[in-house]
């Protein structure tokens, strides 16, 4: 093919348009926000005793690490969906979330006696975690890897962890709602532990389906 | 390399906004260039320089493609270069090549002397064979024998919306089929 036909072919379908990467990724988010609160209704449901712990700090601070978690990494993943934006500053902010949780455990580990910490990162609910966390993630990643595919992520993998990180973040969050487990001690160990499973997946499937 | 970057830009707003004509220009001028970036990085990776055409019109396809994820509010230039280096060390990657090579900065680019391809690109017609055959008439119609797209719509006896829709999913196709290709 001559590239002047093949670029008066291209000037042809001028008329077509796309739309944003913004716009899948929220319509896509919706619907795998929705499918993971399906599961989770089915599966779960919230812990029994929420109304009375839900102005407890160590509760309302499970929501406060994920769901910044995932709105960075949402920020991030949206850029790394432009070919040749500098990602630096939102790679950065990617950190609040650790940072956050690690002021956390130096604060659990001052207050709280050296006999009582281990049975508080051990905890009584560790697989339920490991498993539910992963499973509540799932539609939401999946969502996720088909609005990138309608942008251009020129490091699919990297974009693909990344998405895991979005998708661990929810489907942690909504996790969390279910959750008995309130020491950050649990949360670093446990909860990093399943939302990394995660970010494998996405990884994973990001080297596959988010090539162009 | 302003001039470049305003004159780019400039066009790709108009041709966003409906302008198929500032849209071809846009092309026109950018295919030099982009054949520049392709010879260079062949030649420094140790490919024969006839492999270039099949870059450029890659990337060219892949600009259309994903034209919606450049953000108008940002230089035009760092996201062609981004997508040219793309497409390049994919098509280093599918033969077997090393990508650590450098690619040159996309100021550094002078379009001098590449107003012509070396060798013409490959022949893209195979990729279309997964396609219905209406659909492969009319990129036929359209790339190959330079018929408009309402008179394809005459001459197929199908809608000109039908024909837009064949057209894209045609223009898909083919920078499917280069993405497969390792030959």
């Amino acid at each position: 093919m001559k590239t002047d036909d093949l670029i008066r072919g291209l000037a042809a379908d001028n008329a077509t348009h796309a739309a944003s990467v913004e716009r899948w990724l929220f319509g896509a988010l919706a619907i795998g926000l929705a499918l993971s609160a399906l599961l989770f209704a089915a599966i779960l449901g919230p812990r029994d005793d929420i109304a009375a712990v839900a102005g407890e700090f160590h509760f309302l601070f499970k929501f406060v690490v994920t769901l910044t978690l995932a709105v960075t990494a949402a920020l991030l993943v949206l850029r790394l969906a432009r070919p040749g934006v500098d990602v630096k500053v939102w790679a950065i902010a990617l950190l609040a979330a650790p940072l956050m949780l690690g002021a956390a455990l130096v604060a659990e580990f001052a207050t709280v006696a050296p006999a009582i910490r281990m049975i508080r990162l051990v905890g009584s609910s560790w697989a339920t975690c490991l498993a539910s966390i992963p499973l509540l993630s799932a539609p939401i990643l999946a969502a996720a890897l088909i609005a990138l595919r309608h942008g251009a992520p020129t490091q699919p993998a990297l974009a693909g962890a990344v998405a895991g990180l979005l998708a661990g973040g929810l489907g942690a969050a909504i996790y969390a709602l279910h959750c008995l487990e309130n020491s950050p001690f649990f949360l670093a160990t446990w909860y990093t532990l399943a939302i990394s499973i995660v970010v494998v997946a996405g990884s994973l499937a990001g080297t596959r389906l988010l090539r162009w | 390399m302003q001039d470049r970057e305003a004159e780019w830009a400039g066009l790709m707003r108009a041709a966003i906004g409906g302008d198929g004509a500032a849209y071809e220009r846009l092309l026109k001028t950018m295919a030099p260039v982009l054949r520049s970036i392709a010879r260079r990085g062949l030649i420094r990776a140790g490919r024969s320089e006839a492999e270039a055409e099949d870059v450029v019109q890659e990337t060219l396809l892949a600009i259309h493609l994903k034209r919606h994820t450049w953000d108008a509010d940002r230089p035009i230039g760092p996201w062609v270069h981004a997508i040219a280096r793309n497409k390049l060390i994919d098509h280093l990657r599918r033969r077997g090549n090393r990508v650590d090579i450098p690619i040159e900065g996309f100021e550094d680019v002078l379009a001098a002397d590449e107003d012509t391809p070396l060798v013409e690109a490959r022949d893209v017609e195979p990729y279309l064979n997964g396609l219905p055959a209406r659909q492969r008439d009319v990129v036929r119609c359209i790339i190959w024998e330079e018929i408009s797209i309402r008179e394809t719509a005459n001459r197929l006896k199908i809608t000109e919306g039908a024909v837009r829709v064949a057209l894209h999913r045609g223009l898909a196709a083919i920078a499917a089929g280069y993405r497969r290709d390792s030959t």
